[in-house]
């Protein structure tokens, strides 16, 4: 199966966007959409079955622009977020696939085109794919749109039939009109004229009961391709004439080229220079010559002000900034008057490189006033505009092929692989692939923030009376928007610290933004909660520790109003066997997490020998993220995010010194590897709530469960990651 | 009462003259050949000192090129990722402090551009800067010494050729009382000749051409030899390997087994020119790093030459032993298994068996192997340790060859697991590093 | 300018001795199924066969190489082994990304080809010099192991 070579639809001149044509000739009953009507026909259905999550007001949805059924009755399926691994191809599909009535064999996602008006979300109106959100965001969305093309395609059955549709059926691909002997006409005979028919507004959903792939485990779909080798990411671009670039760009933020001798590199023959601002790049016939001849300059940075910062100045303005009273997140109760003993303590969080598997790279042709481009990206409009503003066009004028991405994580919602690949592009005369080295990926990241969290809590009689959380951090937001906060108050930096599952009735959250220098910040898989749900949990931790309780007691003992998330403990502290023995310096560790719309429970079990070495044996997770499209990629995406923030908590810190980041291969920015790889047991808990995000929630979930085992095991208490493994030695010898 | 602590007075006085003359009547590199020393005007048979015939006829500054690269100016001169010649390299010494090399580009405000020819022979030869402070004997004057005034002047030439760099002195932090220089005068009456390389013309003239490149020029003793306790090399121990900055620097006397004997000519002759010699392993460290700067710009007359010359020392044995191993089974569960050491063989499986494979033999490059590698047969490990720590990045042919560090993302317990591991599964012996051994290893070194 | 043999194919490689394999395959031959992913022989994403032994291409110089009959992603499915493996991954859906799984289909490959019935440590041993970023490690024990036992 080759279904993931890329098929990018083109928008053309005059603003249409053509299926079929795109879609490489005339096989497609294509649906033409025309861009300043998108806001047509909004297809809602009028009651929505319990968990399908409403349509925000005013949200159209054409069908048209999703679906396109060929004669043959195959489903092209043009769909607005990425498949970057956590299997939006498949539950995306299955969404649209239930309710057109198609098995999922039939569909083929392809990317997208990049235009808002029709693809972005119905929380944003953004094109981007991130936070968890995309089975969140379209769930109703593609569910209506399969159930609105399906009563399209039963509509122009009945015109064909002259019967009433009410009396049709469909099956897989098929309307059925058993009234008259079962007939049948195939939804690739019906797509022309249902294609001409009004868009319905109002649709039925099908009923829970009538679900044939929603809520089952499904095959993926990107699998087949991504086993054999054929599945094409940005790095895998071939064209014509194809050159390929690699480049140093400026080591400290804010740096300049002063001075490049290309001495050495003039010896070697075939080669390009190119030169910009803040760019060295080469250009040659492969990889491997672009590299030497990279490898040959002797290029001389000017650093600016920045080059001198290192990360002990950066720790040390954190903290300052963390002394001072933040921007109001949220309050409840007056912290200042909770009764009790109080705990004051900080929790601090490094600086973090996202390191996808696949280096950044993107391929760009300049050419006749436009250019084409062809890479994998979070936000395919902001890629299209980010390239269309370099080049002071019109964004029609951008023709962008979206491809899989081998790894997110959030490195690609920015868009400095593209404009730096188009400034090097309009240097070269052809198409150019640009691709980093994986030291170029890890030193010129948006790094995942560092924070520092101010927190104090007080207890009396076994239950947490006051509790108050400062946030101190660079903020995201500021950084790619580069507009100052509103009253200062970075409000996606808040998740998972002011939702209060505890129920604390004096309970107090706060920001203050800490714009660190020499570093830019972006988002990192698992977003705010990584920061905000390993200090509350933590401190949790230190406050059962406090009380003379058991962690999982205690928690339960405070999850009165979460009843989903109390269940989820409960059950997990059943599947991890807690409180049965365990052997010396072995202990659990529980977190109890609310975020991205979806509660989990996760238990820790971990070892740490004398020398401080961290052994993480076995991690237990109960996951409630109510309605699940694929059950089994929910799985894995808890199994992937365990690991992924496992290997931060044990490894990861990006540091800093003469305004340089100091890691830069997977030597020194250490991955956790299948030796190292716990045994992960996931179990889900059903119900037909809203979906929650399955993407991050294992990731945040990690640290704080670990860190809280380490603490059971050694009793040290580790307030600052990555863990400190010279600390847990250090305990051996004061202690055994 | 009285007589008795003047006794113990006497004793001590003796025995400290008895240990200051052993501390000072050291014999001179070249002491040990047979044979009395001449003048270098008199010596007839050929001129040892200068440029191969090849460059004879160059400019200056080309001579003074080559001379530069024999002496290897650059590796003391150039800080990591620094500007060449510009300085900043620090010298961590153990209890004493930390001192860092000099500019020695052009410039005048930060270098060496006011320096005339006196000037820059004093300080080369003598240990004596412009403004005569002394300079501290990590810079090897008491090797340089050897040198011609001649070819002190053309290597001036040549660095004087160079785009001055303006570097500023970063300051030594150098405790009481290795912050007074004069004291260093004291030094230099002990352990500098201050006199030019004399001939011995009982040797042969290629030995002569030797004995200048190892003791004028390349100061190998600096390294290879052992120092006394007051830091001045040992010649009684002449070239039998000591420790430097936390790296063996190997016995290179023709000992059979510890040193270089049983090397063939070729392959001597192949790892003094590159670095590396299939079999024997590849240079690293500081090694690696004179290899690169040094001694891979040598002829090959002078490379044979030099190894002339290191075939007449006198053997010392002890040390580390060499042997020739078979490379290990490719399977992890045969030969040195994991059981033992299942931290250091799981480390390796991650991070290291990828390149230099379960054999032991890379299959990657022969650059990787570890086979018959000495830093491998070293039960200490410490070579190896440094190699994990700091990685290798070396040119050998124009070409790189490198090995990555990862001493910043693992802990000393896991360097010290893997280091074990692998001198136990590809050496002669395994060795048994300890976390806090790694911890010094770093200290040293870095 | 040596010629390779690929997945059963000679091509005449117009690149330097010293290039290496990964890029002749990638930017030359146009098998981009052999990922790059770090170029130090730290992940294992270039992971290709010599002779159905492992290797990382990344770092193997093409003139080194000789007559050795180097197999890649894509046509180690034609391999008894190669297919069994492709398949276990399929049915429990190990891939995430599937940036990494080349590699790791490429080690398995080799692993159960020198050691037929694998158990943990062995898997470990040779599974350990591949990194996935996605954390699919679990699953990519799991059908190793369910490839051992297919027939
Ligand atoms: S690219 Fe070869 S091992 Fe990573
Ligand atoms: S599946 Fe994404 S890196 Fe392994």
């Amino acid at each position: 199966m080759t279904m993931l070579a890329p098929i990018a639809p083109s928008l053309s001149r005059r603003g249409f966007l053509t299926a079929g044509a795109a879609l490489g000739g005339g096989l497609l009953m294509g649906f033409r959409i025309d861009v300043a009507q998108a806001a047509v026909p909004s297809a809602l259905p009028s009651a929505l079955p319990p968990g399908v999550p409403p349509v925000p007001n005013g949200y159209s949805i054409n069908p048209n622009a999703f679906v396109a059924i060929a004669p043959d009755g195959k489903v092209t399926f043009q769909i607005p977020q990425e498949e970057m691994g956590q299997g939006v191809y498949t539950s995306l599909s299955q969404l649209i696939a239930d309710d057109l009535d198609v098995a999922l064999d039939r569909v083929t996602p392809v990317p997208a085109p990049p235009v808002e008006a029709l693809y972005g979300s119905p929380g944003s109106g953004r094109m981007g794919t991130g936070g968890s959100r995309s089975v969140r965001s379209f769930y109703t969305v593609l569910r209506v749109v399969g159930a609105s093309a399906r009563a399209m395609l039963v509509q122009a059955a009945a015109d064909r039939w002259q019967v009433d549709p009410k009396t049709l059926r469909t099956d897989n691909g098929e309307v059925i009109d058993d009234a008259n002997g079962g007939r049948r006409l195939s939804y690739g005979e019906l797509a022309q004229a249902a294609s001409a028919l009004p868009v319905p507004t109002d649709v039925v959903l099908k009923a829970d009961k009538d679900l044939k792939l929603i809520g089952k485990p499904v095959h993926r779909l990107d699998t087949p391709a991504k086993v054999n080798g054929t599945a094409q990411y940005g790095i895998d671009v071939r064209l014509p004439g194809l050159r390929i670039a690699t480049l140093a760009a400026s080591p400290v933020v804010g740096g300049k080229v002063a001075h490049v001798d290309d001495g050495e590199f003039k010896k070697l023959p075939g080669l390009q220079l190119v030169v910009l601002d803040d760019i060295v790049a080469v250009v040659g016939p492969h990889f491997w010559a672009a590299k030497t001849g990279l490898d040959a300059l002797d290029i001389t940075w000017d650093g600016g002000p920045d080059g001198k910062i290192d990360s002990p100045q950066l720790w040390q303005a954190l903290r300052e900034t963390s002394a001072k009273p933040g921007a109001l997140g949220t309050n409840k109760g007056d912290t200042t008057k909770a009764e009790g003993d109080r705990l004051d303590v900080a929790y601090e969080l490094p600086f973090l490189s996202h390191a996808p598997m696949e280096p950044q790279n993107f391929t760009v042709h300049v050419k006749d006033g436009g250019c084409e481009m062809w890479g994998g990206s979070q936000v395919q409009a902001a890629a299209w505009n980010a390239a269309a503003k370099v080049l002071g066009i019109k964004p029609e004028k951008v023709v962008f092929h979206n491809y899989m991405l081998g790894g997110g994580f959030g490195r690609r919602l920015d868009v400095d692989m593209v404009t730096k690949a188009v400034r090097i592009a309009q240097k070269v005369d052809g198409p150019v692939k640009v691709v980093w080295t994986r030291e170029e990926d890890i030193t010129q990241d948006v790094y995942r923030p560092a924070y520092r969290n101010v927190m104090s809590a007080t207890l009396k009689d076994g239950k947490v009376t006051g509790w108050s959380h400062r946030i101190a951090a660079g903020s995201v937001a500021v950084r790619m928007s580069g507009k100052p906060l509103d009253g200062g108050l970075d409000r996606g930096a808040l998740e998972g610290a002011t939702e209060n599952n505890y129920g604390v009735p004096n309970f107090h959250v706060e920001f203050i933004e800490a714009k660190p220098r020499a570093i830019n910040v972006g988002y990192w898989r698992g977003v705010a909660p990584n920061n905000n749900v390993f200090a509350s949990e933590s401190l949790m931790d230190e406050l059962a520790l406090k009380a003379g309780q058991d962690p999982v007691a205690f928690r339960l003992a405070h999850l009165s109003s979460t009843p989903r998330l109390k269940a989820a403990v409960e059950r997990v502290a059943k599947e991890a066997n807690w409180g049965s023995p365990l052997p010396s310096r072995v202990g659990r560790g529980i977190c109890a997490q609310f975020a991205f719309g979806t509660f989990i429970a996760t238990i820790a079990e971990a070892e740490v020998d004398t020398s401080g070495h961290v052994r993480v044996r076995r991690m237990t997770s109960v996951i409630d993220a109510g309605r699940v499209v694929n059950p089994d990629g929910m799985l894995a995406q808890v199994q992937g995010g365990l690991i992924f923030g496992l290997t931060a908590a044990l490894y990861g810190e990006i540091t800093i010194k003469d305004g340089r980041v100091e890691q830069r291969n997977f030597n020194d920015y250490r991955m956790m590897r299948i030796n190292e790889a716990p045994s992960i047991d996931v179990y889900m808990i059903e119900n037909t709530e809203a979906p929650g995000g399955i993407g991050e929630p294992g990731v945040t979930a990690a640290a704080p469960s670990l860190v809280n085992a380490i603490a059971a095991a050694t009793g040290v208490r580790l307030r600052r990651l990555p863990i400190d493994r010279d600390k847990l030695a250090e305990r051996k010898t004061a202690s055994l | 009462m009285k007589r008795l602590l003047l006794a113990v007075l006497a004793v001590i006085v003796i025995a400290g003259a008895g240990l200051g003359v052993w501390l000072v009547a050291i014999p001179g590199p070249t002491a040990f050949a047979k044979g009395a020393t001449v003048a270098l005007a008199d010596y007839r048979a050929a001129n040892p000192t200068g440029v191969p015939t090849e460059l004879a006829s160059a400019d200056l500054v080309a001579r003074g090129e080559y001379l530069t690269h024999a002496a290897d100016c650059f590796a003391c001169h150039t800080a990591k990722g620094g500007k060449a010649y510009a300085g900043g390299l620090a010298f961590n010494l153990p209890g004493m402090g930390t001192l860092y090399s000099t500019n020695i580009t052009p410039d005048r405000a930060t270098g060496i551009g006011n320096y005339t020819d006196q000037q820059f022979i004093d300080a080369v030869r003598r240990g004596v800067r412009a403004d005569g402070q002394h300079l501290y004997p990590a810079m090897s004057y008491a090797a340089y010494t050897y040198m011609t005034d001649t070819d002190a002047l053309a290597i001036k030439a040549y660095l004087f050729s160079l785009p001055p760099v303006a570097a500023p002195a970063v300051d030594n932090k150098m405790a009481f009382p290795f912050n007074q220089r004069w004291l260093m005068a004291f030094w230099n009456a002990a352990y500098n000749a201050n006199a030019v390389y004399r001939p011995n013309p009982s040797q042969s003239p290629e030995w002569n051409r030797g004995a200048y490149l190892a003791e004028a020029l390349g100061h190998c003793g600096e390294c290879h030899t052992p120092r006394n306790p007051a830091f001045a090399l040992d010649n009684r121990d002449k070239f039998a390997g000591t420790i430097t900055a936390g790296w063996r620097a190997y016995n290179i006397t023709p000992d059979p087994t510890s040193g270089l004997g049983a090397w063939s000519d070729t392959d001597l002759a192949t790892y003094l020119s590159t670095g590396h010699a299939e079999g024997h392993g590849g240079a690293a460290g500081p090694m690696g790093e004179a290899s690169d700067n040094s001694l891979s710009y040598l002829t090959q007359p002078d490379i044979h030459a030099l190894m002339v010359y290191l075939r007449s020392i006198p053997a010392t044995s002890g040390g580390l032993p060499q042997v020739t191993l078979a490379p290990a089974p490719a399977s992890y569960r045969q030969g040195v298994t994991p059981d033992a050491n299942p931290r250091g063989a799981a480390i390796f499986a991650s991070a290291c068996a990828s390149c230099h494979s379960w054999t032991g033999v890379s299959s990657l490059s022969k650059y990787a192997t570890l086979t018959g590698d000495r830093a491998i047969n070293d039960p200490s490990a410490m070579n190896v340790a440094q190699a994990v720590i700091h990685g290798v990045q070396r040119k050998i042919d124009g070409k790189a060859v490198f090995m990555p560090s990862f001493g910043a993302a693992y802990s000393n317990d896991e360097i010290a697991a893997v280091a074990n591991y692998v001198t136990a599964r590809f050496g002669a012996e395994g060795a048994a590093l300890k976390a806090s051994d790694v911890a010094k290893l770093k200290d040293q070194s870095e | 300018m040596p010629t390779l043999r690929i997945n059963g194919q000679s091509h005449l490689i117009d690149a330097p001795d010293d290039m290496p394999l990964l890029w002749a395959l990638r930017d030359m031959v146009g098998l981009t199924g052999t990922k790059f992913g770090c170029g130090i022989a730290q992940c294992g994403a270039c992971t290709v066969h010599l002779d159905g032994k492992a290797v990382r291409s990344c770092l193997l110089p093409i003139g080194s190489i000789g007559n050795q009959a180097i197999t890649t992603i894509e046509a180690i499915g034609d391999t008894a082994t190669g297919a069994k493996v492709q398949k276990a991954w399929l049915d429990i859906e190990v891939v995430q990304c599937g940036y990494c799984q080349s590699g790791q289909i490429m080690a398995a490959t080799a692993l159960l080809n020198a050691t037929p019935k694998p158990d943990d440590n062995d898997i470990d041993a040779a599974m350990a010099g591949n990194i996935c970023r996605c954390g699919t490690y679990v699953r990519i024990r799991q059908a190793i192991k369910n490839a051992a036992v297919s027939a």
